[in-house]
């Protein structure tokens, strides 16, 4: 059986489990940037803190995937659930790209630019929210497009603890001894996370200060 | 010793825009970048800080619009002490301009000009008449309004970087080295421009270079500074004969300077 023909004959399962995984991406992306721009900022604001968290961050990211989802099966709520369990993994692999890119973003805005601002009379805030991040943009996208690509990667072992997604497939046809069915995982997979490589490339582009 | 004053001192000159009393700066970790400065500058006059790269005048402008603090000693800006200023207040009061001019790079001419105002809640109706003002003002024609700063020439952009210092008509503007950048040719006629529009306007203003030439042209006072002191404050004619070595070495360096060039 060829790989169309196995999406011609399983094509509901196909798209539900390619929703799944783009629900479980975008879920934990969505999370990663709410929690790392803001930590990404707040480094600039204490330098201090800039190698100790973004250490923290480094350290999380050598963890064995694996090895983490299994780590989180005990914790408390989170691993009532393995699509709990898939997201928080997904969201702690995303943080440094997200926070380092944030902090690098900001910090590489034009000091002039800052030092004018500010002896303008511009606030922290607006400073912050008209300057700095308008500036930093397309250096923060650039990171999420990084956290993206390797969520879409990372997701497809979230089925290993059941959470569902693409890697059904993937481990499926790895007990079934079967190409085709890993394929189907694994073609799919790697579509999104061209997909999203290309359309986070394009708006990082467009981002992009003079 | 002076009282440490919260409000505006009895003894404050109301010719005075902005004293400097007994200021020193000091680093947190060591090192001193200005020793005990006692400057006042009078209103409507435009007084030049001279003096080499590290001799302090650079954290002496930062003092007057709370950039910095002082360690000790006090900034009078308009009779009240720059720490009993809201600095946000204080800034928007006084106008900036850096050599490095800073204009934000995804905001337009017209953007760039009119930020003071708008953080000030103008109506935009009326920032735009400012904006087209001041782009007359400063030279430049009103299409460029619309312009991003990457689109500008070098002098372009220190026009609007002028006219952003000017927009909220601050009484008092700072300037540090803002024709630094030009070329020869650029940075003479903005200086002719400047000293025209500042004979016009009586701003006080406070302009920081390291070149004689302009300090001389465009000064109503130079006062020069090194490794954190002042040396002394001279008329731009008082100077010229100055007895004090390093004016007298500024004077020389000027006219071997000037001696080149002629015979070029």
């Amino acid at each position: 059986m060829s790989l169309w023909q196995f999406f011609a004959q399983n094509r509901a399962e196909v798209w539900q489990l390619t929703l799944e995984h783009l629900w479980m991406v975008g879920i934990s992306m969505a999370i990663a940037v709410a929690i790392g721009v803001p930590v990404g900022v707040w480094l600039t604001r204490r330098q201090v803190m800039e190698k100790p968290v973004l250490g923290v961050a480094n350290v999380i990211q050598t963890i064995p995937s694996l090895a983490l989802f299994g780590f989180l099966l005990p914790a408390p709520w989170i691993g009532a659930r393995a699509e709990r369990i898939a997201v928080l993994a997904l969201v702690l692999y995303a943080l440094l790209p997200v926070i380092r890119n944030t902090y690098v973003g900001i910090m590489g805005v034009d000091r002039a630019v800052v030092e004018a601002g500010r002896g303008m009379g511009m606030t922290g805030r607006q400073l912050l929210f008209q300057v700095e991040l308008p500036l930093a943009l397309s250096v923060i996208i650039a990171g999420v497009r990084v956290a993206t690509v390797i969520s879409v990667g990372l997701a497809t072992i979230a089925a290993a603890i059941g959470a569902g997604g693409l890697g059904e497939f993937i481990f499926r046809g790895l007990a079934m001894v079967n190409n085709v069915v890993i394929l189907a995982g694994a073609v799919p997979a790697a579509l999104l996370a061209l997909l999203a490589d290309f359309g986070l490339g394009l708006l990082e582009k467009r981002l992009r200060p003079a | 010793m002076r009282p440490a004053s919260h409000f505006m001192p009895a003894d404050a000159h109301p010719d005075v825009a902005v004293e400097f009393r007994d200021v020193s700066y000091r680093l947190d970790h060591g090192g001193t970048l200005l020793h005990g400065l006692n400057l006042a500058v009078r209103r409507g006059e435009l007084l030049v800080l001279l003096g080499r790269s590290g001799s302090g005048k650079t954290t002496t402008l930062k003092l007057v619009n709370r950039l910095l603090d002082p360690s000790s000693g006090q900034v009078l800006v308009e009779g009240r002490a720059s720490t009993q200023w809201d600095p946000i207040q204080l800034r928007r009061h006084i106008g900036y301009a850096i050599q490095d001019v800073g204009l934000f790079p995804h905001f337009n001419v017209e953007r760039n000009i009119g930020l003071v105002p708008s953080l000030e809640g103008w109506p935009q109706q009326r920032i735009q008449e400012r904006v087209r003002e001041l782009l007359q003002l400063v030279g430049l024609e009103p299409q460029i309004a619309h312009r991003r700063p990457r689109e500008l020439s070098g002098g372009q952009r220190q026009r609007v970087g002028v006219a952003r210092a000017l927009a909220a008509d601050p009484p008092i503007l700072l300037m540090d080295e803002p024709f630094g950048a030009l070329d020869a040719l650029t940075r003479a006629e903005l200086q002719r421009e400047f000293l025209n529009l500042q004979q016009r306007l009586r701003k006080t203003t406070v302009f920081v270079t390291h070149d004689l030439r302009e300090a001389l042209l465009l000064g109503s006072r130079v006062a020069l500074l090194e490794s954190g002191r002042l040396l002394a404050t001279y008329t731009p004619e008082e100077f010229l004969h100055a007895k004090e070595p390093l004016a007298a070495a500024y004077v020389a360096a000027f006219l071997a300077d000037s001696k080149t060039q002629g015979g070029a």
